[in-house]
């Protein structure tokens, strides 16, 4: 059950695995996450789903190290089996036919986004995908991407590949140019924030998926409530995708940080663990 | 359960129990005492997570069954929701043999170790015992003895399984582990089916795991009452969410014939007041589920949670009363209860409310938070209170609280749970498009067979009532068993 059948690192941080799950590869759709538990002392986070395969029983997760279950997960190897998964959760995308759709995906964030698409791809949409990160190592995904989409432009923020400057250079290059539709924006919260800024400006109906802290990811504990257009919302019953012009972003970054302190002090503490194994 | 006053009266004219009530005067019988609880001392538990009460000795349960007087009509045995055999099961612990009390008890009740510790006996059984009703005294301490008996039986080694009707080979999906699920699959073995419980969680046992803490339920106890349900062939699949994973339709199309829905009342309810979304605010199902289910609180685990020097706990049921006790020994100075009505109101287990105020907790009754302040990170580190009075009785017969105005004051804290109740889980019915439901959010059912508006799906628990008790929930969950028993065999009959 739940083995990890495949790994492969985008970058020293970053990696995709592929999760033998076969219940879920078959109902799973874009904007469904799951919730995973490595081991017994495990915690349970949500992760989005990016892939999936239903022949082979498969689903696809990107896996960013922050902090102690990210780094146990992209320490394990194929072969290894992760204790729980379950889902598919929240609500999938809406997906239907608007014209012409800007995608943009920051970091780990276009491994959500791919599915999403690819979705709107096939539903007859032009898609137009921006791809963004801090350097050229933290770009995911780049071919697939472009495969799906009608257009694609990579931004670095050092320039080191594709064009230099932030993913909202990258949108208002294409919003200037031509009649945008709508907009879907997934990847860490301050860039959701200023991405939809951007497509506010322009009244693009804007799209984005959030990845709060959760702990059962049935609507059950309310860890991931965010407030969205004035009232308090669960991420994972309610969402996760949400209007970005009504989500209250500086709750959310806020919320975000409930643990920082804990978070950072467990991770000293593997990393010694991790040091004195080696 | 239509024959249960029968079955309830044929035991007692067994030779066995005539010639034991012949064995000691009335006026003896009523002359004892009640038997008292034995429990860890209130300052050193209140630091520690081990079992608060102790449970009753051998010598002791005997003494208790003595003061049983086999009543002709034991009124007892009404207020209970699961039905057990009362009189029978005390009678077997007066003649010593306490294996065959807690067979008794497991012929209608699936998790005794279970409902001997957290049933509200005070509203129930010994509500309805002939000592409250007529002689005014102590009531037999019947959920004391049913923690014997269960008790008793787990120590020995010998658990018995119940007997099990030949299988059926019909397949039927319990969706949720909780006390209704579980009531109903154990019951539903009994007669023979073949059943799954399906569990979105990876535990089985739904609020008995998540929810009621180790010192008022050890987590051991629900496991092996589990097993026993494991023995009588009831199968489990955790991480398994029915109207998620797979649909029912899918489910139908695997073979299961009819389903039972105890999905619980996994939604927490917040009060919508200015900063009730800061860090360090939790529902009471988050704060619970975190050191409960995750075990937080142990540094080997890697679940975060956050302490609190200054907790207050929102609301005055069962699951405040397990909140605030529980931060409490998780080592904060002040641990206080803001409910807005008085102690009498309270939804709590008398038990529970006493034993919290002998642990230090700080009653705040009759107030009401009405605003959170946080520090620069968010972090919760003030609340403005409202002092409340109590009016004229409402919908609930209680009286209604009324808001003191220009009485705010603040007080500070550093963690707040919010344990104002819950509202239904949605995955379920906005899975069924044609499940008829309440305003409220819950499954509409009838009453005397739990079946839901799709004929072939009953429900029961809170997921029907909208927050109610583990026993009320246990019996939705017997009597969705038989309703369902009697659906699928008039559905066999007309094929």
């Amino acid at each position: 059950m739940n083995k990890i059948v495949e790994k492969e690192f985008f970058s020293e941080n970053v990696a995709k695995i592929v999760i033998e799950s076969p219940d879920i590869a078959i109902i799973r759709k874009a904007g469904h996450f799951v919730i995973i538990r490595i081991d017994e002392k495990g915690e349970r986070i949500p992760l989005t789903i990016a892939d999936g395969d239903k022949e082979k029983g498969t689903i696809t997760v990107v896996v960013q190290k922050v902090g102690v279950t990210s780094a146990k997960l992209l320490a394990m190897n194929e072969g290894e089996e992760i204790l729980d998964i379950v889902g598919p959760l929240g609500h999938a995308t809406h997906i239907e036919k608007k014209g012409t759709v800007l995608c943009a995906g920051g970091g780990v964030g276009v491994a959500p986004l791919m599915p999403i698409v690819k979705a709107l791809k096939k539903a007859g949409n032009k898609v137009i995908t921006v791809l963004a990160g801090r350097t050229k190592e933290l770009i995911i995904l780049e071919d697939e991407m472009r495969n799906y989409s009608d257009e694609l432009i990579v931004m670095t923020d050092d320039g080191s590949y594709g064009k230099k400057g932030l993913v909202t250079a990258g949108m208002e290059e294409v919003i200037q140019r031509e009649k945008v539709n709508m907009a879907v924006l997934i990847g860490p919260a301050i860039m959701m924030k200023f991405g939809s800024l951007t497509t506010k400006k322009y009244n693009i109906p804007t799209v984005v998926s959030l990845n709060t802290i959760m702990v059962d990811g049935t609507g059950m504990c309310g860890a991931c409530r965010v407030s969205v257009g004035g009232k308090t919302k669960f991420v994972c019953v309610d969402g996760p995708e949400f209007d970005a012009f009504q989500v209250d972003w500086s709750q959310m970054m806020m919320r975000m940080g409930a643990y920082k302190m804990q978070e950072h002090e467990a991770y000293e503490k593997y990393l010694r663990t991790v040091e004195t194994v080696a | 359960m239509e024959n249960i006053a029968e079955y309830i009266k044929e035991g007692r004219s067994d030779s066995w129990r005539i010639e034991l009530r012949k064995s000691m005067k009335t006026k003896e019988r009523t002359s004892y005492e009640r038997v008292k609880m034995p429990e860890q001392d209130p300052h050193i538990r209140n630091k520690n997570s081990i079992e608060v009460n102790s449970g009753i000795s051998e010598e002791m349960a005997i003494a208790e069954s003595h003061r049983c007087l086999d009543c002709p009509a034991p009124t007892c045995t009404i207020g209970c929701p699961v039905g057990i055999n009362i009189p029978e099961f005390i009678k077997k612990i007066e003649i010593r043999d306490f294996l065959g009390a807690a067979t008794v008890i497991k012929e209608t009740n699936a998790l005794p170790a279970v409902c001997g510790r957290v049933c509200p006996q005070e509203k129930q059984c010994e509500l309805s015992c002939f000592y409250t009703q007529k002689l005014h005294k102590p009531p037999i301490a019947i959920g004391n003895l049913e923690r014997f008996s269960a008790d008793y039986e787990r120590n020995s080694g010998k658990m018995s399984i119940p007997n099990v009707a030949e299988s059926n080979g019909i397949k039927v999906a319990v969706v949720g582990s909780g006390p209704s699920g579980l009531a109903a699959a154990g019951d539903l073995a009994k007669l023979g089916y073949d059943v799954t419980v399906f569990e979105a969680l990876h535990e089985i046992g739904g609020v008995l795991k998540y929810g009621i803490p180790e010192f008022r339920l050890p987590n051991d106890i629900v496991d092996i009452e589990i097993e026993s349900m494991r023995k009588m062939g009831v199968k489990f699949h955790t991480n398994f969410i029915v109207g998620k994973t797979a649909s029912f339709d899918d489910l139908k199309e695997q073979g299961f014939k009819a389903f039972f829905v105890g999905s619980g009342a996994g939604l927490p309810r917040f009060m919508n007041i200015p900063g009730e979304n800061f860090n360090g605010i939790f529902s009471s199902n988050e704060y619970l589920t975190r050191i409960n289910l995750m075990k937080a609180a142990y540094d080997d685990y890697d679940t975060p949670v956050l302490f609190g020097k200054n907790v207050a706990v929102i609301g005055g049921g069962n699951t405040a009363m397990d909140s605030v006790r529980t931060a409490k020994r998780l080592g904060a100075e002040r641990s206080m209860i803001i409910y807005r009505r008085s102690i009498e109101e309270m939804p709590a287990r008398v038990e529970e409310v006493h034993h919290a105020q002998d642990e230090e907790i700080e009653f705040m009754n009759l107030h009401n938070p009405v605003e959170y302040f946080a520090d620069e990170n968010g972090r919760v580190n003030r609340m403005r209170i409202r002092k409340m009075r109590l009016g004229e009785p409402d919908a609930s017969g209680r009286r209604r609280p009324i808001p003191i105005e220009g009485s705010e004051f603040d007080i500070a804290v550093d963690l707040v749970v919010v344990a104002v109740g819950v509202s239904p889980n949605p995955i379920v019915p906005s899975s069924l498009k044609d499940l008829k439901m309440t305003n409220w959010g819950t499954i509409v059912v009838d009453k005397d067979t739990m079946q839901s508006s799709i004929p072939n799906i009953f429900a029961g628990g809170d997921i029907v009532r909208g927050g109610a008790t583990v026993i009320l929930a246990m019996g939705d969950g017997r009597v969705a068993a038989a309703g369902m028993h009697k659906y699928l065999q008039e559905k066999v009959k007309a094929n």
